[in-house]
């Protein structure tokens, strides 16, 4: 079966996940994500590739910093862009999810950019569009479920490779609530993907899925020997607001053993540099010292996520 | 693929760098088109008289068969390193044909800011407009059927050379 990331030619089509996305494709992307870093330092901050491109940013779940990167990522391009907040209009009216995609598909949409609550609805989305032909639709997934957070996978890999330059030498460790992060999911995958040698997951037994060391990762339960020697340490956002139950003891606790303070940072190399997807819960999963430090590029990481955003649009939509 | 002498690159420059000299403002900035077009402004940039700032630009987010071809891959980062803004221009490419990619270069330059004046210095102009634009400056006019596109290479040693490549269609 195709890869339904892939159109007849093998080019990307739609961005679903990195799982599976072949390394050229990956690079590819990188690349074509530099040029577009240097135009927020231009007079007109603006290139015409996707001018009369309806981009639709379908949220069927809250998110502010990712729409708004994907809205400025869009408009850099020249597109015009849609805000849908699905989840107070059609869809409280009773409407299916692919009955509002064929409505937005008749108001001449190019790209929908989808994030969903539901693993698998952008792809659900994606091959209702094959089914209906509508090949010169795009989609992007923008965080669905536990399952895929691509464009977040490919702006982690694109810091990385601009602050490492090779990859195959370096250890990287993603620290915290794995279980629920769809974003250590794209990155794992990403990493693996490029020949990253050592990718190593730190967290507590409740807070990793139950085959993580399938994904070829290290496990480590102790956040100390876990950074130890990494290039990358990847923070991921303790998500309170998913979790059923109680996998935790106490936001204290969880500091303590798997926090990123000073003191554990010593542990890493002392090149190693440390990302956070946002947003930031200080003194729960990283010390406000860590996190404005020398060694933090979390902010360069929000930079680069546009450049790579539109790298992802301006490739799939020529496609 | 099918691949033909054209006379020496080298020689071409010269005559082109003879009819620029002169004729080129002490201050001008010379900006190339990748890839050619770059290895010709950093040469021109040196043999020409004056203090000449020096800029690259890649045109691909520019360019006007994007919907149709989509993007290429190997973009590179436009790198304008002074200002725009009231600035003598002098754009270089290898070669001239549809005038398409100078098209690009010049709405490209515009959104770093107005430019006092743009001026065109080309190694070859090969015929073939579809587009109202012509080199200021030029090192030899050839011709080639349609289907050949005419490529400058430059070897380890840094030197250009110019050769026919039948177009794949």
């Amino acid at each position: 079966m195709r890869n339904p990331q892939l159109n007849a030619d093998g080019e990307l089509t739609h961005l679903l996940t990195l799982e599976g996305l072949p390394a050229p494709i990956i690079r590819r992307i990188l690349d074509t994500a530099d040029p577009f870093v240097s135009i927020a330092e231009r007079e007109v901050k603006k290139v015409p590739l996707l001018r009369g491109k309806a981009v639709f940013n379908l949220f069927f779940e809250n998110s502010t910093r990712t729409r708004t990167t994907f809205e400025i990522a869009a408009k850099r391009l020249s597109a015009d862009v849609i805000n849908l907040n699905i989840g107070v209009s059609s869809t409280s009216k009773g409407e299916t999810l692919l009955d509002t995609v064929d409505n937005l598909v008749a108001m001449d949409a190019d790209i929908f950019v989808v994030r969903h609550a539901q693993s698998g609805a952008p792809h659900l989305i994606a091959q209702h569009l094959t089914s209906r032909r509508a090949t010169h639709v795009h989609v992007i997934n923008a965080g669905d479920g536990r399952h895929a957070h691509p464009t977040q996978g490919l702006l982690d890999l694109y810091t990385i490779r601009h602050y490492k330059q090779e990859l195959h030498h370096l250890t990287v460790a993603i620290v915290g609530d794995i279980l629920h992060s769809r974003v250590a999911r794209s990155l794992i995958h990403g990493l693996t993907t490029l020949g990253v040698p050592e990718v190593r997951v730190v967290g507590p037994k409740t807070l990793l899925p139950a085959s993580v060391e399938a994904m070829g990762v290290r496990v480590f339960h102790d956040m100390r020997t876990g950074i130890e020697g990494c290039d990358v340490i990847a923070m991921l956002r303790l998500q309170g607001e998913r979790m059923n139950g109680a996998l935790l003891p106490s936001g204290g606790e969880f500091y303590k053993q798997y926090g990123l303070t000073t003191e554990k940072l010593a542990l890493a190399k002392p090149d190693a540099i440390v990302m956070h997807p946002g947003p930031m819960n200080r003194g729960v999963e990283i010390e406000s010292a860590v996190a404005d430090g020398a060694r933090s590029v979390i902010l360069p990481q929000v930079t680069f996520g546009i450049a790579v955003r539109m790298a992802v649009m301006s490739i799939i939509a020529g496609n | 693929m099918n691949s033909q002498e054209l006379p020496d690159a080298d020689i071409i420059f010269a005559e082109l760098v003879d009819r620029m000299r002169g004729a080129i403002a002490f201050e001008a900035a010379f900006v190339g088109i990748y890839s050619g077009g770059a290895w010709l402004a950093e040469r021109l940039a040196a043999a020409i008289p004056g203090e000449h700032a020096l800029g690259y630009i890649d045109v691909s987010f520019y360019r006007d068969d994007y919907s149709r071809t989509g993007l290429k891959p190997g973009t590179k980062r436009t790198a304008l390193p002074f200002d725009v803004e009231g600035a003598t221009i002098i754009l270089v490419d290898d070669v001239l044909y549809t005038g398409r990619s100078v098209r690009a270069a010049i709405n490209e330059l515009f959104d770093f800011g107005r430019p006092a004046r743009i001026e065109l210095a080309v190694l070859v102009d090969r015929g073939g407009r579809e587009l109202p634009i012509e080199p200021t400056y030029c090192g030899a006019r050839l011709l080639a059927a349609r289907d050949v596109s005419i490529v400058l290479s430059r070897d380890n040693d840094g030197r250009l050379k110019l050769a026919t490549e039948k177009t794949a269609t």
